[in-house]
């Protein structure tokens, strides 16, 4: 019976918390080793310069800070990954699946294919698309619709992000979508925008017919006041 | 939504610019956006302390005080910031929220006024980060059972007032389930808890093996036997006094279904039942040795002192609050004695006389050794015994050491809450008596101030200010309050013992009481309106009543003789105080000087109602100035006590 009061009076001290047994040591074990990992992958990005960036973009200095400072509260580490902006991408459109599109909006922003977004890409993709030129937002546009990197867009990469586009908008919608309601829409921009009818559109049949869409020229000012 | 995700709404909208080649519809205008000045540091002074941050950072939460519009409530134009006055430690994690987007739970405040915080800034509970949310859930528990134990203890009723008006049942179940109330319920529940014990002990010592006088050693008799009239006595009384119990306890209880099901009236019937049965059953053989066995459960008697003792309490409710452990440990000690019971049959078979006739008596090696007593009365012989009987030896420690330590951990944990409540509850009585203390020195205060003459004007103020106590804004203002609500209502602020007279003497009737001036419905409202008057002791309102409403019929004639009143019908006397109080409520209020009127005499002094003097303006019609009239000529003829500040102007 000695056991016993052995364990009631451990008992009496530690009521609140596990007992520490051998499965407790066990998980801060492998605890500490991923921790360790983690820290050797951690890495800190700094953004060049404000004047440098200042000069790269159209923003103003104040609109820079502005900026940063939301950037780094959520990105202390100085870089947005994929996963991140599948997130908040789920949390602007919770009625759908936006983890394709965020995907290929990702793909669009990492210019440089490293698979993180600094700062200074955010920041130039963001002045592209609010402060840039009618020709550098479609180029912009372009290059998100252009999923490989080749510089022509064809059916199925348009496919694919028309696709994307839809699941963001879920299963509730009216009318009910329905299964070629995307295979339509293509159809729909092809017809538009190939001029050659080559069944690929290039970055200047693109620029060229996305000029002639007044609807297309009159939304590009939409956004010029997002800031 | 997350806090990141106002950050991120920009930059969403803008990569909405993808999808304008794609719309076959033109996109709808942009929402009217208010001139975006830069973002703005914004200064909150929490209690002096100040701290500064992005408007931006607090506009993440709009749903909140400081990122809604309600900030501006605390704005001070002036110093152009923000100021609160809160815990600046409490904000510093409020502020934190607002940063981080997680709401950590401070570990060394009390999670109250953490609360109390949270609610002040607009915060909800739920939005503690799970790294703290844990801790938080568990401390609040803790708390809400804490004051959920103090309500229980208060509305239990142990508070020694009894509403006035409970019937016998009541006061009889309050002195059986509380027996410090009252002396009696204490007497009687010392003088149950000694018959338990002597009926105990007698049921114990019958059995004694005494011996005879005579020496007779071949003849051993319990005592029982020997004394068999003392001890049927003796239980007699004992059963007698545990009926009589058991049936009050019936009558008294508010709910008899339930309590007739309750643990401790099944105990009481178990106790008391085997005498009755055993009084109607024959004394015949077959039936005897059934009386015999109920002659044991004499013993659950025993239990009965439960209610005598707390910790039996307890360890009842321990037992009950386990009942799953202990299921748990009956049914492992089940499944192991018959593995091991037929597993040492089994290794023990071949063996000639041996012990081990059978499976369930191998039960009975089984639980011995499991529970480590190890009798000896059977033991294995065979090798392959004693290595299985060992085994079972150190499983039996294990599966035993298992549910106890849970049930040890309740069991203190119970005693040590009952403990607490206990404590709690005796300090719980000095609260109160601290706090009625505090109540009754308000109430005095405003009294004593009134005795004071502090209600005179101000013009005659100087000459009071010595005597009156000084007394702060806040004792000003609430006194106002105190008079104005005597006067709307025309009644008087006194205390118990005068309230607690007046009663006594308004039961008693008129009939010691030579009464006042008062004594007439004609007067009536004037004296009530005097009582309405400044300069009286703090008796007086009451005394007013009293003897007003003590008036029989008789000594209002005799008043009325006295007088040269017309009489008016008694039984209107009182009700019409009551009734027409404000009919000269402003003619006298503001009197200064007053009559003395004419007392009672056996009961001390009545007071003296005051009236106007002459000259006070006759605008409260005839009754006014019957009763000034009624007075002096009362107060010619009879004798006058007065109490202390009462001044006699002249009549």
């Amino acid at each position: 019976m000695g056991a016993v009061m052995g364990t009631f009076s451990s008992l009496q001290t530690k009521q609140r918390r596990p007992s520490k047994d051998i499965a407790w040591w066990y998980y801060q074990y492998q605890r500490d080793k991923i921790e360790d990992e983690l820290e050797m992958t951690m890495v800190c990005h700094r953004p060049e310069g404000l004047e440098q960036l200042e000069a790269q973009t159209n923003f103003t200095k104040r609109e820079l800070q502005v900026l940063y400072r939301g950037f780094k509260n959520e990105c202390p580490s100085g870089a947005v990954n994929e996963e991140t902006f599948k997130q908040i991408y789920a949390q602007f459109f919770p009625h759908g699946d936006a983890s394709t599109y965020a995907h290929y909006l990702f793909n669009a922003f990492d210019t440089t294919q490293t698979g993180s977004v600094k700062f200074e890409d955010f920041v130039t993709a963001l002045s592209i698309l609010l402060r840039g030129t009618v020709h550098e937002k479609l180029r912009w546009t372009f290059n998100l619709y252009d999923i490989n990197k080749d510089g022509y867009i064809n059916k199925e990469e348009m496919m694919d992000i028309v696709k994307a586009i839809y699941d963001m908008m879920g299963k509730y919608t009216y009318p009910v979508l329905k299964e070629d309601t995307p295979r339509q829409h293509v159809d729909v921009f092809f017809q538009k925008m190939d001029k050659n009818k080559d069944g690929i559109v290039t970055l200047d049949e693109f620029l060229e017919s996305c000029q002639e869409d007044d609807n297309i020229m009159r939304s590009l000012q939409l956004f010029q006041n997002v800031m | 939504m997350a806090a990141g995700v106002a950050t991120w709404l920009p930059f969403a909208r803008a990569a909405a610019v993808g999808w304008l080649p794609l719309a076959q519809q033109p996109l709808p205008p942009a929402p009217g956006v208010k001139a975006s000045r830069g973002d703005e540091v914004l200064v909150v002074n929490v209690s002096g302390r100040r701290f500064e941050t992005w408007k931006n950072t607090l506009d993440r939460y709009p749903d909140t005080l400081l990122g809604s519009s309600e900030k501006e409530f605390f704005y001070d134009a002036d110093s152009g910031e923000y100021f609160f006055d809160r815990d600046p430690d409490m904000f510093r994690h409020v502020l934190n929220f607002y940063r981080t987007g997680r709401l950590h739970c401070p570990r060394q405040e009390c999670i109250q006024a953490f609360d109390e915080e949270l609610a002040f800034y607009g915060l909800v509970p739920e939005l503690v980060g799970d790294c703290c949310l844990e801790e938080y859930r568990d401390r609040k528990k803790e708390n809400a059972e804490r004051l959920a134990e103090d309500e229980e203890a208060e509305q239990s009723g142990d508070g020694p007032t009894l509403p006035a008006g409970s019937s016998l049942r009541q006061r009889l179940w309050r002195a059986f389930e509380n027996p410090h109330t009252s002396t009696a319920a204490l007497v009687f529940y010392y003088v149950t808890g000694f018959f338990i014990a002597v009926s105990v002990i007698a049921n114990v010592v019958e059995t004694i093996p005494c011996r005879s006088p005579s020496r007779r050693l071949s003849r051993e008799q319990s005592c029982g036997d020997r004394f068999p009239t003392a001890f049927f006595c003796m239980d007699t009384a004992c059963v007698l006094i545990f009926t009589g119990e058991y049936l009050l306890r019936l009558f008294a209880a508010p709910s008899r279904c339930r309590f007739l099901r309750s643990v401790m009236s099944l105990i009481d019937v178990v106790a008391i039942l085997p005498y009755y049965i055993g009084l109607f059953v024959p004394k015949n053989d077959d039936v005897s040795g059934a009386f015999v066995t109920l002659r044991v459960f004499r013993v659950f008697r025993i239990f009965k002192f439960s209610r005598h003792s707390q910790g039996l309490r307890i360890l009842g409710y321990t037992l009950k609050s386990c009942a799953s452990e202990l299921g748990f440990l009956l049914f492992s000690l089940t499944m192991a004695i018959i593995i091991f019971a037929t597993v040492m049959f089994y290794a023990e078979k071949g063996t000639s006389k041996t012990n081990f006739t059978s499976i369930p008596a191998a039960f009975w090696y089984t639980i011995v050794t499991m529970t480590t007593l190890g009798y000896g009365d059977m033991v294995p012989s065979t090798i392959a015994g004693k290595i299985f009987g060992s085994i079972c030896s150190l499983s039996g420690v294990l599966v035993i050491a298992l549910p106890v330590p849970v049930i040890v951990s309740n069991f203190s944990r119970i005693y040590h809450q009952n403990q607490r409540a206990d404590k709690r509850r005796a300090q719980q009585k000095v609260r109160l008596a601290r706090i009625r203390l505090a109540k009754s020195g308000t109430t005095n205060a405003f009294l004593q101030y009134k005795q004071n003459g502090g209600l005179e004007d101000s013009s005659s103020g100087e000459g009071q200010a010595l005597c009156v106590r000084n007394r702060s804004a806040f004792e000003q203002q609430h006194h106002h309050l105190l008079h104005c609500l005597e006067k709307t209502t025309c009644h008087e602020f006194t205390d118990e013992l005068t309230f607690s007279e007046a009663l006594g003497a308004v039961s008693l009737g008129g009939c010691t009481s030579r009464s006042t001036s008062v004594s007439s419905q004609a007067v009536g409202p004037g004296s009530l309106l005097s009582s309405c008057c400044p300069r009286r002791t703090k008796r007086r309102g009451i005394r007013l009543a009293n003897s007003t409403a003590s008036v029989s019929h008789g000594s209002m004639q005799e008043l009325d003789t006295l007088a040269g009143l017309r009489r008016s019908p008694a039984p209107q006397s009182r009700s019409s105080l009551n009734a027409k109080p404000y009919d000269s409520l402003d003619l006298n209020c503001d009197s200064r000087d007053f009559v003395a009127a004419i007392i009672s005499i056996p009961t001390p002094p009545a007071n003296t109602p005051d009236e106007s003097q002459p000259s006070s303006p006759g605008g409260g019609g005839s009754s006014g100035g019957r009763a000034r009239s009624t007075l002096r000529n009362s107060s010619l003829g009879t004798h006058c006590l007065l109490p202390e500040t009462v001044k006699i102007s002249s009549l």
